[in-house]
Formats: structure tokens, C-alpha cells, sequence
């Protein structure tokens, strides 16, 4: 019965969601308010009948309902509660369900915090949203029904993937689908502006805090898939360059310089019309990512079970989404108005020099991926591209943007000039080279890209330094604590961000170039050293998990005799398919990890061990999460507290065409 | 007779867990191993086609790093084993894509893209300073704009 | 004008190749050696060990080359098309037995039929290597001079037998 409710929302969702794509926006075309306010209630009613289908999914897992298909097939009596409500996003339809219900909680949020919009831009974004949902619902009614019957009834699931057995499960999808799918709403503003025809600087304004939560999100959720994928894996590999990596990497830098080119937008009007691109592009490269995971054309680790009747109807709704929005743009760009000038030598110039590398990066990231596939279709042979050729192609075209990142909030708008920034960063440009070339050879290796990685490091720290000082000389306050307080959250968003991507550089360099890994074989009460740290190997033990047997191997590992910890690796065997999973034992550290996984078990007792001792490599994901850290800061800058609060009612039209003279 | 069980109970004492041997590496050549692992990452499996040769576990792999090994063994260069994979798998088995006619645009794409970005950015930058002129605001326009400001001051 | 359509025109191009690869398999991996000497090998028979079987053997005939297993599903599924094949007579079928077990691989041919004249054993696997075999069952067709004219990668079906293997076959038989 309670599949059936579900099936039966989700129905009616897809009704509402047709109301909510044409009314509101057909209301907006001829002014009609009485359409444009159905846009409100029917996003919240949207909103409600999809969670109530996710619940009744939730239902069924929770309830161990073996009648519906898809329960069967990803869950098990024997898996525990909080892996049965996670299994619900470990496949194909559930996961389509949650990136449904993603879209509509975006859709109920901007219901809440819109009052400050003009009515017919609010009806068309919610509208556009509205639209974008027709789709993933149609798709899930049509090919991917969550709530499919199996009859008779399996007797017990086929057990979630034991990979997927994991608390980053639990947390990884979701945090990915926040960011994925809230660039849909920085993307139903700028269809929203093209069909209004008013792409003025205030719209800039109002989808930048819409843009970085997405952007926060978004980084957060792919630092967690890197982290899942080291301490699950194995290998104590982060990152693959793997299809589905970069699907959702590629929207993350086109995010990015979304988030920069509305500064520029919003600040001096310029360059609407390549913002406005920039918000279709990095959705668009959302819905490519759906694409690319669920149709089988290209082999992933992630990729969900592949049908190619889903991947038509992907792709057909990809060609009508991405296609009708470039066909607005071509056709109302033209017509935008420019923005105030300024020259190349500015900050704005900067930020669009950084504009141009990011999207530069991202096309060569969508290149590489999607490479094999237009040489096969072109029947040119079957080639792969992988992290030898990502590695080799976007270092050399993040460190110029990386570069710029401490040169660009120094200098000013409009006009800056060239031998004063020079000037102004001597000290920092001095100290950032010197430590990259002696640092390496005190620590003992001396590698380019070694020097290169501490040199940019170090750069945006000292840069961010220097900007500190002049920002704090300029603003009002007696002593250094009041001074500090009065400068805007929003600057703070920038350098805490900005520092992030250093910690994430030294993360990077540091493993790369000093991580050490071992492989022996270790009979009981043998030792091995890596790195300062002496592993004794105690045995193995077989355990029993709750749905899987396991032998648990013992290692103490102690440095300079004294010893640091207790390390239980454990080769895993989970019963319901007979699979066998390598679970690594990791001892994180600020400055260190410690990485055992067991190999093979080898005659009397000994086993195959791979030790690792990787530095700084927590430093990779920490910054990542300074970077999220960054955004929020951003957001909760003051002007935007002042607005939720008060809560400004739409701009009247006098004020609106004034503007417009004006601008 | 004392001096035997004195001795066996000191053998026996000295090969308990109380003294910890080093652990064996796990290749019978760590130099080979190495120049091994060196060339296996930046090949595929055919089988596990997302990992590399040398993290899967695949019967085909093992196979593979047994041939490797045997290469590396009778001196062939790097390049050597490489052609020896793709004449019988093609290019498909490296990671790293040769650079042929084919791949010219995969290698070169990402520099061209900036170079064309940088020269799109530039040129539009030099059209708008010459479109864009900036008008003087009159003094009556400057009340206009500080009558509208004061009345969006006192709306609640 | 130009520059407005651009994003969309690059768009179309990329969703044209996408709809291309739906109907490609990105993880077959097509064999360099095709239009190639056959690569070399002396292996023992299955069924006679002191006895070897060698391509050098096969000069100046068409034949077909058939990697299998005792352990492989897709061999099963396979097999009585080769049985149909082998009775035709159109082609000789010759097998190697890749990584398998000798009593295994004897036992399952006396169970579901024999369709091969000879069978060549590859148990380290290192035959297979040579000609590229990523997977069992593979099928090669080789012809007069030795040249590896075709690679069948997975299960022969009978489709595939009548449009494709036999008149290429004949092709080969007429030169």
C-alpha cells in the first residue's frame, strides 16, 4: 500500500510541476498576477507530495519490504537500519527520487527567501525549476519507477553494494545532489533575466548567496566522495580523474567562476551576458553529469546500472533543456546592454583572466573525459585518457589562476596599475620563492613541481597577508580588534576561501612528493618501518559483523619506541553476495596519516601488508572544507541578514525604470 | 647435556615474538618491483577497466605484471614493454594517450583553449572601451537618483 | 550574432556524439592484430601431450581460432553454436584452452560435445597475451597465409556465424 501512496505523489507531483513550469512563467509573458501567484503554492505543494514518495521509500527500506523491485535489489534483512535508509540513493531510481526531492526542497527555499524579488522574476525562476522537474519525473514514471513491484515477493535483497556500506554513504550523495542540483536556481535566475529581458546588476545580486550555498555544498560533497574513496578503497588513492569524478569536478569549476563573475556583475555591471552563460553552463554540466553516470557511455567505477532507453531519454532531456536555454541566450543576448567599462589591467580584468583559465579548465577536463568517446564514434580507434593526461593539462592551467588569486584583491576596480601591485607584492612575491626553493631541501627532496606547489602555497598565504594589512589601513576602528571586527564577512569569505585552496595545495604537494608505501609480507611479531614509524604485525583474528565475517589483523605501530597506536585492518567477506572488501585501518594526524591494509592471507599465518605513511594528506580535504568554511562566511555577510530580516517588498516600477536610465 | 637445554631454551626465547624481525619485502626484487609499479600506474586493466594495472586484482593483471616482470627482467626498455602491450591491446591499455594525429587535439586542445579564451577577453575589453562612453550625470539627474534613495529609506 | 549561437553549436555537436555513443560499448577493446600475422605459438594438445599444435601447422588453410575455458559461462552459451558450426564443415574450428584445468577441460568436452580437431592448452595464459585476449570465449578467423582476418570478442551467435563468419570464410577460401 504505502509504494503505492508513493507512486500515487509522485504522480500528482508531476501534474503540479506542469501547472508550476507554464502558468507561472506564461503569467510573467503577459503580466497576469493571478498566474505568476500560482508559482509559490504549487513549488510547496511540489515539495510536499516528493517527500512524501521519498518517505514512503524510506518506509519500505526501513521495513525491510522485499515486495518492491527496488528494495529488493539494493537492500537486506541483515543490513543495519541507518545502511537500508541510505541504500534508498545506492542505485539507479532512489537516487533519481533523491535528486528530485533536492530539486524541490531548492524550489521551497527560494519560495521562502524570494519576497525581495520582483513577482514575474520569481514566478519565471520557480517556473523554470517547475520545468527542469517535469523531467526528472516523467523519467522516474517512465523507465525508472523507484516504486516497482517484484511478485512474488523476494525472500531476501540482493544486499547493498558492500562498498557502499559506509557512513560516507550516508552523507556523500546527498552533500553532492545539495550542490549539483542548487545551481539550478543561479540557472532559473538567468533564464528567468533572459525572459524578462531586465538583466540588470541586481540580478547579479540577488543569485550570488543562491550560488555560493550551492558552490559551498558542492565542495564539500566532492571532498567527501576524495575522502570516502581513500579510506574505502584501499589504495589510498584521492582523486582518479574517473568519468564520474570529473562529472561532477566540472561543474565545481564552472561554479567557481560563476561565483567570480558575479562579483563582477554585481559590483560594476559588467559582463552580464558571459554570467549568464557562465549559470547555464555550470547547471547544464549538472545535467551532463546525470547523463554520463546513468547511460553507459562511458566506463566508470560509479556508474549505476546502464539501460540505453534511459540514456535516450537523458539525453533528449538534455537537449531540450541545455538546447532551449542556449537558443534563449543566443537570442536575447544580443540585445543585453554593457555593463560600466574598465581596463585590462584591473581587478575586473582579473577576475575574468581567472574566468577564462577555470572555464579553460573545465573544457579541457570535459575534453579528456569525453575524448574516447569521439574517437570511437568516429571510428578512430579505442584510446583512454586518464590521470596522466588530466594531471599534465590542468596543473599547468590552475597555477597562473592560482597566481593571480593574490594578485587580484589587491587590485583596484576600474584601473589598476601595474608597477604599484609590483610594488605592493615584492615582499610577499620574495618570500613565497625563497621558502619554495629552500623549503624542499631542508625536508630533503627537491622536485619542480615540488617547489612549485609550496611556492603557490605560500604565495596565497603571504598575499593574503599583505591584503589583510591594506584592507584593515583603510577601514575605520581604534585598536586592531575593533578594526578587524568592521571588516565585511564577505572579505573574510574571500581570504578564508582563498587560504583553503593554499592548505589544499600543501596537502596535494606534500603527498605527492613525500609519501612512502611498503609492501611485505609479515609474519606474526615482524616489523616494518615507514616514514619514523615501526609496525608490528600481531596476528589476525576472525570476526563476525553483522552481515559479514572477517579476519582482523593487528598492528601496533610505535615510534621512537614509544608507541602511537593500534591499527586493525580487516578483510572483509559480506555474505549476502559473497564479495570481499578491503577494509584499510588509517591513524589520522594533523601533519600524517598511517595507512595498513591487508593483502593476502599467506601460508603460517603471514600475510601480504601494504603500509603507507602519506604527510599532510588530511590537509587535501581540510582544505576543502576551509574553502565551504569561506562561502558560509560569505553568505552570512551583513547585507544579507539585513535583507532576510527585513524582508524588502518588491522593487516598485518607477524605481525600476529610474534604474535603468541611470545604470 | 645442561649447556644443550640452555642453549634450546635460548634459541627458543630468541625466535618467540619477543624478537621482532623485519618483515620481508613483499617482491622477491624491490628494484624491479619498483620500476614495475612505475610503469603499471599509468596502465589499465582490460578487465577492472577502472583501475590500473598495478591496483587491480583482476587474473588478467597478474598475468600482465607477470609479463612486465619478465620484461623489466631481460633488460627492455620502457618504451620496449609499452609497444609490446599495444601491439596486442592498443592504445586502449595507456592511461598517458600517445600523441598521434588522433590525440593532437586532445593535447593541444587545453592550451588552445586558454589562448583563444585570453584572446576573447582581450579583444572584447578593447571593443567595450570604445563602445562604452561615459555619460556625465547632470545635477538634476543627481537629485532624481537622491530623492529615490531617500524615498527606498523610508519604506518598512 | 555569430558569437551568441556558439555555446549552442558546440552544444549540438557534443549531444550528436553522445547519442553516437549510446549505441557503442565503451569497454570492448576492438584487437590491433586484425590485418596481422597471427602470432606464433607451440602449445600441447589437450587430448594427446606429448603432441603439439602450432598456427605454422595451419599454413594454407582457413581457420578459425577458439579461446575457451571449462570455468567461462559464456563458452556454454556458445558452444552449441560451434558444435553447429563444426558439423557444417564450412570452417575447422581449432581450440585453446585458456587457464584451465586439463581433467576439467576434457570432462566438459566429453559432456557437451567436441567441435574441435585439436585442442591447444594454455593454462599460464601467455598464448592469450599474445593475441589480446582480455576475456574468454574470444574467436579469431585466420586465414591461408596466417593473417588474423577477424576477432570475434565474447559469444559466437548464430547471426553473427551466418552474416558475418561464414561468407567471409568463403571470401578467404576463394583467394
Amino acid at each position: 500500500m504505502i509504494p503505492e501512496i508513493g507512486h500515487f505523489a509522485l504522480i500528482l507531483a508531476l501534474c503540479v510541476a506542469v501547472v508550476q513550469g507554464i502558468l507561472p512563467i506564461y503569467g510573467a509573458a503577459v503580466g497576469n498576477s493571478a498566474l505568476m501567484a500560482v508559482a509559490k503554492p504549487a513549488a510547496r505543494g511540489q515539495f510536499l507530495l516528493v517527500l512524501t514518495a521519498f518517505g514512503c521509500l524510506a518506509y519500505a527500506f526501513a521495513e525491510k519490504d522485499f515486495s518492491v523491485l527496488y528494495v529488493a535489489a539494493t537492500s537486506n534483512s541483515q543490513l543495519p537500519l541507518h545502511y537500508r535508509l541510505a541504500a534508498i540513493w545506492g542505485a539507479h531510481e532512489g537516487s533519481l527520487l533523491l535528486w528530485t526531492l533536492i530539486l524541490t526542497i531548492w524550489m521551497f527555499a527560494v519560495t521562502l527567501f524570494s519576497a525581495h524579488l520582483p513577482e514575474s522574476t520569481r514566478s519565471r525562476i520557480l517556473g523554470v525549476m517547475g520545468l527542469v522537474s517535469i523531467g526528472f519525473l516523467l523519467f522516474m514514471l517512465t523507465v525508472s519507477n523507484p516504486f516497482e513491484r517484484l511478485i512474488p515477493a523476494a525472500a531476501e535483497g540482493r544486499d547493498l553494494n558492500p562498498l557502499l556500506q559506509d557512513p560516507g554513504m550516508v552523507i556523500h550523495p546527498p552533500m553532492l545532489y545539495m550542490g549539483y542540483v542548487g545551481f539550478s536556481v543561479a540557472f532559473a535566475f538567468a533564464i528567468a533575466a533572459l525572459l524578462g529581458g531586465n538583466l540588470d546588476a541586481a540580478w547579479a545580486r540577488w543569485s550570488r548567496p543562491w550560488t555560493t550555498v550551492a558552490w559551498c555544498f558542492l565542495t564539500v560533497g566532492i571532498a567527501m566522495g576524495s575522502g570516502w574513496a581513500y579510506y574505502e578503497l584501499g589504495w589510498g588513492g584521492w582523486w582518479f580523474w574517473d568519468p564520474v569524478e570529473n562529472a561532477s569536478f566540472m561543474p565545481w569549476l564552472a561554479g567557481t567562476a560563476l561565483v567570480h563573475s558575479l562579483a563582477v556583475t554585481d559590483k560594476r555591471g559588467g559582463f552580464k551576458v558571459w554570467t549568464v552563460l557562465l549559470a547555464i553552463m555550470a547547471f547544464s554540466l549538472s545535467l551532463l553529469g546525470t547523463f554520463l553516470v546513468r547511460s553507459g557511455v562511458l566506463t566508470s567505477v560509479h556508474a549505476f546500472a546502464t539501460d540505453p532507453k534511459r540514456g535516450m531519454f537523458i539525453l533528449a532531456f538534455l537537449a531540450i533543456v541545455i538546447g532551449g536555454s542556449l537558443a534563449l541566450y543566443a537570442w536575447r543576448a544580443p540585445r543585453v546592454g554593457l555593463g560600466g567599462s574598465f581596463a585590462a589591467m584591473s581587478r575586473e580584468g582579473m577576475l575574468l583572466a581567472n574566468n577564462v583559465l577555470l572555464v579553460a579548465a573545465m573544457g579541457s577536463v570535459l575534453l579528456g573525459t569525453l575524448y574516447p568517446l569521439f574517437l570511437d564514434a568516429l571510428d578512430l580507434g579505442k584510446i583512454s585518457v586518464g590521470p596522466p593526461y588530466f594531471d599534465s593539462v590542468f596543473v599547468p592551467l590552475m597555477a597562473p589562476a592560482v597566481f593571480l588569486m593574490g594578485v587580484g584583491p589587491l587590485a583596484q576596480w576600474k584601473k589598476a596599475s601595474l608597477p604599484d601591485l609590483a610594488k605592493r607584492l615584492k615582499w610577499a612575491f620574495g618570500v613565497s620563492v625563497i621558502t619554495a626553493i629552500v623549503l624542499p631541501l631542508v625536508m630533503g627532496t627537491w622536485t619542480p613541481l615540488l617547489s612549485l606547489g609550496l611556492l603557490l602555497a605560500i604565495w596565497i598565504a603571504t598575499t593574503s597577508v599583505v591584503t589583510l594589512r591594506e584592507r584593515l589601513t583603510h577601514v575605520a576602528g581604534n585598536s586592531l580588534g575593533e578594526r578587524l571586527a568592521s571588516v565585511p564577512r564577505s572579505y573574510w569569505g574571500m581570504l578564508v576561501a582563498h587560504c583553503g585552496i593554499a592548505v589544499f595545495i600543501v596537502g596535494v604537494t606534500m603527498v605527492k612528493g613525500f609519501e612512502t608505501e611498503k609492501d611485505v609480507r609479515m609474519n606474526v611479531g615482524e616489523t616494518a618501518t615507514i616514514g619514523d614509524y615501526l609496525f608490528r604485525f600481531d596476528g589476525a583474528q576472525d570476526v563476525v559483523g553483522p552481515n559479514y565475517t572477517a579476519a582482523r589483523g593487528s598492528f601496533s605501530v610505535s615510534r621512537d619506541g614509544r608507541e602511537t597506536t593500534v591499527l586493525y585492518p580487516e578483510k572483509r567477506r559480506y555474505t549476502a553476495q559473497n564479495q570481499v572488501m578491503t577494509e584499510a585501518a588509517i591513524d589520522p594526524g594533523l601533519l600524517r596519516d598511517l595507512y595498513v591494509s591487508l593483502g593476502e592471507p599467506l601460508d603460517d599465518g603471514a600475510w601480504s601488508v601494504r603500509l603507507y605513511h602519506k604527510p599532510f594528506v588530511d590537509w587535501i580535504w581540510g582544505g576543502c572544507f576551509i574553502m565551504a568554511l569561506g562561502g558560509v562566511l560569505a553568505i552570512s555577510d551583513r547585507r544579507y541578514r539585513i535583507a532576510w530580516r527585513r524582508q524588502e517588498p518588491a522593487v516598485p516600477a518607477a524605481t525600476r525604470a529610474a534604474r535603468r536610465k541611470v545604470a | 647435556m645442561n649447556i644443550q637445554w640452555i642453549a634450546l631454551i635460548v634459541v627458543l626465547f630468541l625466535s618467540g615474538p619477543v624478537w621482532a624481525g623485519e618483515a620481508r619485502p613483499l617482491a622477491d626484487d624491490p628494484a624491479s618491483e619498483a620500476r614495475l609499479k612505475h610503469l603499471a600506474v599509468e596502465l589499465r586493466c582490460l578487465v577492472c577497466q577502472n583501475q590500473t594495472l598495478a591496483d587491480s586484482n583482476a587474473p588478467l593483471a597478474e598475468d600482465l605484471r607477470r609479463e612486465v616482470r619478465e620484461m623489466i627482467a631481460k633488460n627492455m626498455s620502457d618504451q620496449e614493454i609499452i609497444e609490446f602491450l599495444t601491439a596486442r591491446y592498443g592504445d586502449f591499455v595507456l592511461y598517458r594517450p600517445p600523441l598521434k594525429a588522433t590525440t593532437t587535439l586532445l593535447w593541444v586542445g587545453p592550451f588552445v583553449l586558454v589562448i583563444v579564451g585570453a584572446t576573447a577577453l582581450i579583444i572584447t575589453l578593447r571593443r567595450r572601451a570604445g563602445k562604452v562612453i561615459d555619460v556625465p550625470v547632470t545635477e538634476d539627474e543627481h537629485r532624481r537618483v537622491e530623492q529615490l534613495l531617500a524615498e527606498g529609506v523610508k519604506r518598512p | 550574432m555569430n558569437r551568441f549561437l556558439l555555446p549552442l553549436s558546440i552544444f549540438i555537436v557534443v549531444v550528436v556524439f553522445l547519442g553516437i555513443g549510446l549505441k557503442l560499448n565503451p569497454r570492448e577493446i576492438p584487437s590491433p592484430l586484425v590485418g596481422k600475422a597471427a602470432p606464433d605459438f607451440s602449445q600441447p594438445q589437450l587430448f594427446e601431450p606429448a603432441k603439439v599444435f602450432s598456427p605454422a601447422d595451419m599454413k594454407g588453410k582457413v581457420w578459425l581460432l577458439n579461446f575457451w575455458a571449462s570455468w567461462c559461462s559464456g563458452c556454454k552459451t556458445e558452444h552449441p553454436v560451434l558444435m553447429d558450426l563444426a558439423k557444417s564443415g564450412e570452417v575447422p574450428i581449432y581450440g585453446m584452452d585458456y587457464k584451465d584445468q586439463r581433467d576439467e577441460a576434457m570432462t566438459w568436452l566429453s559432456r557437451w560435445g567436441n567441435p574441435y580437431p585439436i585442442v591447444g592448452v594454455d593454462d599460464a595464459g601467455r598464448v592469450g597475451i599474445n593475441y589480446g585476449v582480455y576475456g574468454v570465449p574470444e574467436t579469431y578467423v585466420i586465414d591461408k597465409q596466417g593473417v588474423i582476418q577477424y576477432k570475434q570478442i565474447g559469444p559466437l551467435d548464430p547471426e553473427t556465424v551466418e552474416k558475418k563468419i561464414i561468407p567471409l570464410v568463403k571470401q578467404l577460401e576463394a583467394q
